[in-house]
């Protein structure tokens, strides 16, 4: 049986339907919706551009014209708020969908891409590309590529090996841009050749506070500890207070507050040596584990 | 007279689409693939000249067939051949290697006989191609 008819019900009209199932995308979409916390519009482009494949993937089968998609993205936010994440599940839907072969991905940052003297770029960059081949390329912080301050900087290098990838291997990877909003923005308007090779620009928005205290819960029901009801009003006055702060990295910033919860729980416990501890005490952590963070002290100058 | 090197030596030449299947079940298999040219096709030759470095940690045989099909552009007229490295304890070893692009013509071998004391011949042979030097022998 020929694939034009594997998606066409008794009538001949083409089921998209069947074709979604067909894909087990939804396993993923749903794995995103319950796993990642808030970011709405996300969600919504995300399910944008999965409908758009399955339209074409149906189309394609209908024997209708399709253009070659262009697949590459900028993803832009703010640290911690999810992009990486993102762009993983971003990789294994396009595999499932059947745009990329193997849908993995590839992070890499300036360094694994730019070399340090004349000639060692290019090769450094291809070797990258070729290893992110069949999957996703996703370059963090994307806009330390391209240093105008410098002009024998070899950034451009590798932007133009890039670009060239993006254009002629298009069916070979997918390129994902992140990096902050504002940064972004300047990096793709000194760079129009990669502006206008991207066709979806996904912005991250910050988290609110009751976004950031859902994703504390997530994270302590992962790693198996719970908060006592006095740490929870705690930690929802620390997420308030830590908001504030210059350096927040949104969900980054909250992680790393509850390891620094757990190191004090554990030294807690460990200062009592001769009690012994329940099954529920070596789970909870108490509000004094929270408070006795820097963000408490009564003028905070530069806490991170 | 066409050379035979390799794990697929008792069949005709493998064309891109197998190259490409063979290549991608290396990688799944986690081992390094490198590519390999050379103009001595002595079969006691085990060192051809390498065409870049092995490569590592990839996922998919298309990053791999590009250097394939560069280094047969760069020597059009060279044996060129993919080679598989298993880096498991024990093994260490190339477990698959076959010749992917050879040059249009083949001229190959001669048997040497040489005299030896007391009516022994020894025998040894060499490629008619590797009598010119190196660059001009295709």
């Amino acid at each position: 049986m020929n694939s034009v008819l594997k998606n066409t019900d008794a009538n001949g009209c083409f089921n998209l339907e069947a074709a979604f199932r067909d894909s087990h995308v939804a396993d993923v979409l749903d794995q995103l919706d319950s796993e990642l916390v808030g970011l709405a519009p996300v969600k919504t482009r995300i399910r944008d551009i999965c409908a758009l494949l399955l339209v074409d993937t149906v189309r394609r089968q209908a024997g209708l014209s399709t253009e070659a998609l262009s697949l590459h993205m900028s993803f832009t936010g703010n640290p911690g708020t999810g992009k990486t994440t993102v762009a993983m599940r971003m990789a294994e839907i396009l595999h499932r969908l059947g745009y990329v072969r193997k849908g993995h991905m590839v992070a890499v940052t300036r360094d694994d891409l730019v070399g340090q003297y004349i000639g060692h770029t290019a090769p450094k960059t291809r070797e990258v590309l070729k290893r992110a081949m069949g999957g996703v390329l996703f370059i963090d912080e994307a806009y330390y590529l391209y240093r105008p301050e410098n002009e024998r900087d070899y950034g451009q290098e590798a932007i133009e090996i890039l670009l060239q990838e993006m254009e002629n291997h298009r069916d070979d990877l997918v390129v994902i841009l992140a990096g902050y909003e504002d940064r972004m923005e300047r990096f793709f308007r000194s760079n129009p050749g990669m502006s206008s090779r991207i066709a979806h620009h996904i912005a991250f928005p910050d988290y609110t506070a009751a976004e950031l205290l859902a994703i504390a819960d997530l994270m302590l029901e992962q790693m198996q500890y719970r908060l006592s009801a006095e740490a929870r009003a705690a930690l929802e006055e620390y997420i308030e207070r830590r908001q504030a702060l210059p350096h927040f990295a949104n969900a980054r910033s909250i992680r790393n507050a509850l390891d620094r919860a757990r190191l004090r729980q554990a030294s807690r416990l460990f200062a009592k040596l001769d009690a012994s501890l329940a099954r529920n005490d070596l789970m909870t952590i108490e509000a004094a584990d929270i408070r006795a963070s820097r963000v408490f002290a009564e003028t905070p100058p530069t806490a991170r | 007279m066409r050379l035979t090197q390799g794990t697929f030596s008792f069949l005709p030449d493998l064309t891109d689409q197998q190259i490409s299947s063979q290549i991608e079940y290396c990688l799944q298999r986690g081992w390094a693939v490198s590519v390999e040219h050379t103009e001595d096709p002595h079969p006691r030759n085990t060192y051809w000249e390498m065409y870049g470095n092995p490569m590592f940690d990839l996922k998919d045989a298309a990053g791999i067939m590009r250097e394939v099909d560069e280094c047969r552009r760069t020597f059009p007229n060279r044996y060129v051949k993919v080679n598989a490295f298993d880096s498991t304890r024990g093994i260490e070893s190339l477990r698959l290697s076959f010749i992917v692009s050879r040059p249009r013509e083949e001229p190959g071998f001669e048997l040497l006989r040489e005299e030896g004391p007391g009516r022994e011949v020894r025998y040894s042979m060499r490629s008619y191609a590797t009598r010119r030097p190196e660059g001009h022998r295709y």
